[in-house]
């Protein structure tokens, strides 16, 4: 869709893999994350597998490495559990570099770490390729309760015009000499907070009027409808499809 | 402009745009703000509203789509009365402008924001788009059409929230405070594109130079009832009406000497 609609994650590009409409996209990576999650995780050469999968949808998609790399850093924070299984999970335990940790919880470090990247890794690629804009109308498309996508199709419309309005008090505050220094200041920010809530919740009002006023009715009317062949269908599922031949030879070698 | 369905009751062509008689109406908590409210525009006249804050223009307006229902008289568009009935017509009829532009732009693209309405009525395909395209060339923003609305100037955003509405065909433009925050050059713009329309207006305003440079016809609101109607050189002339309902024109501006803009 439209120029200045980017956001950080997307990265633009004409790639066959750009090209597919996304609710195949979408369906293609929650298929492929769901039999990531079923496979076996002592079947360790399936994940091997697995990321080269990604790898060529990413070569595809001519999306670089690095920018891959440096984006999968979001799943940090949550993969910091993973670390600390070895060390809390009782049963047998084996010895590393002189530490004593539990077989068990290695085994369950590398199942969270191998399948949350995967995971991550996947959804990064589309979020890559695809715009959000793009995204939502995939999601309305693949039947996604139509509140949800109302909520998320406003989220993105409206989240500069609140970010905008933060700094405007950010800005009004500052210019009469406060400054947030420690706990004392929390209650002046608390009640900015409350502000901006009531603020966004009229403008939550007189948005909905506007609708209202131009014949709204409870669902939204459907602009552009999102089609897909049976080749691009059978291109997207691609991905999922070879991942599922892995799973099988996983649970039954 | 022709409007995509039958009218579920025929308008007769000679009804006019918009008729208000009678109407009354009090908000829940008890707050009277309209008391008995009569007037007339007639097809493709350009009228403004004026009046004093907490006149009750906006109360007004948001009775002639059917936000708000009438306690007591009625209003009719083209012959056709506001109720519960023919509340999607109506609204189809009735384009109201809001006054900020971020309230009315809701979707995320400009193109899909005015496809809005005309979808919702209905419209699909390359007739929907021929609507969009037409609506966005009417206020010189087509080029602008797969932006995000946030992405565009205060005077742009206003023409297309022009666009929104005259992407539905409507009988009856309804401006709320078109001319606020807008530059001089912007402001001037929306004169153009407003003078250009063929179609009837109703516009809600305090910036009373504008109301003289676009319309030949003025309502005075006050107090819930109105005060004055007439030609708009005539009402902003007239200086005990003006203060006795809070009008005042900006420094330096006499109405008599500045040559008829409509």
């Amino acid at each position: 869709m439209g120029a200045g609609h980017a956001h950080r994650l997307y990265r633009r590009g004409d790639s066959p893999v750009h090209a597919l409409p996304p609710h195949c996209k979408l369906a293609a990576v929650l298929c492929f994350v769901l039999v990531v999650v079923a496979t076996p995780r002592e079947a360790m050469w399936a994940f091997a597998l697995y990321a080269a999968l990604l790898a060529t949808v990413a070569y595809a998609a001519r999306v670089p490495a690095g920018f891959l790399l440096k984006r999968l850093l979001i799943e940090v924070p949550f993969v910091a559990f993973a670390v600390l299984l070895p060390f809390v999970a009782h049963g047998e335990q084996t010895q590393v570099l002189g530490l004593s940790l539990s077989v068990d919880g290695l085994w369950g470090a590398w199942n969270v770490l191998a399948k949350g990247t995967l995971g991550v890794a996947a959804s990064v690629l589309l979020a890559a390729t695809t715009e959000l804009r793009e995204l939502l109308l995939g999601l309305q498309r693949l039947k996604l309760p139509p509140l949800l996508v109302q909520i998320a199709s406003f989220m993105i419309r409206y989240g500069d015009v609140i970010a905008d309005e933060m700094r405007r008090m950010r800005i009004a505050r500052e210019s009469r000499g406060f400054e947030a220094r420690g706990v004392r200041h929390w209650g002046v920010l608390a009640k900015s907070a409350g502000a901006l809530f009531i603020r966004s919740y009229e403008r939550g009002e007189r948005v909905h009027l506007a609708m209202v006023s131009r014949g709204y009715a409870g669902s939204m009317p459907v602009i552009d409808e999102v089609t897909a062949s049976r080749a691009q269908w059978s291109y997207a599922l691609t991905l999922p499809l070879s991942a599922l031949a892995v799973c099988l030879l996983g649970w039954f070698l | 402009m022709t409007p995509p369905a039958p009218a579920p009751e025929a308008a007769s062509a000679e009804a006019p745009s918009l008729e208000v008689a009678g109407l009354a109406y009090a908000y829940p908590d008890g707050h009277q703000a309209l008391f008995g409210v009569d007037f007339r525009i007639g097809r493709g006249e350009r009228v403004a509203l004026l009046g004093p804050n907490g006149a009750g223009k906006t109360t007004l307006v948001l009775h002639l789509n059917g936000i708000l229902t009438a306690g007591a008289g009625t209003v009719s568009v083209a012959g056709l009365p506001v109720g519960k009935r023919h509340l999607a017509e109506v609204r189809r009829r009735v384009g109201i402008v809001f006054q900020d532009p971020d309230d009315q732009l809701f979707m995320p693209t400009v193109r899909e924001d005015v496809a809005f309405g005309p979808a919702a009525a209905g419209l699909r395909g390359a007739e929907l788009e021929a609507r969009v395209r037409e609506a966005l060339e009417q206020v010189g923003m087509a080029e602008f059409a797969d932006r995000p609305p946030h992405h565009l100037s205060f005077g742009q955003r206003r023409r297309v929230a022009v666009a929104t509405v005259l992407a539905m065909g409507p009988e009856i433009l309804v401006l709320d405070e078109p001319s606020s925050n807008l530059d001089p050059a912007s402001r001037r713009e929306l004169a153009d594109i407003l003078r250009s329309l063929d179609v009837t207006v109703l516009m809600v305003t305090h910036d009373l130079p504008y109301a003289l440079e676009l319309c030949p016809r003025s309502l005075v609101l006050s107090e819930g009832a109105i005060a004055a109607d007439g030609p708009t050189r005539d009402i902003l002339a007239d200086e005990n009406l003006m203060r006795a309902h809070r009008l005042e024109l900006p420094f330096g501006f006499d109405p008599r000497t500045v040559a008829a803009g409509a």
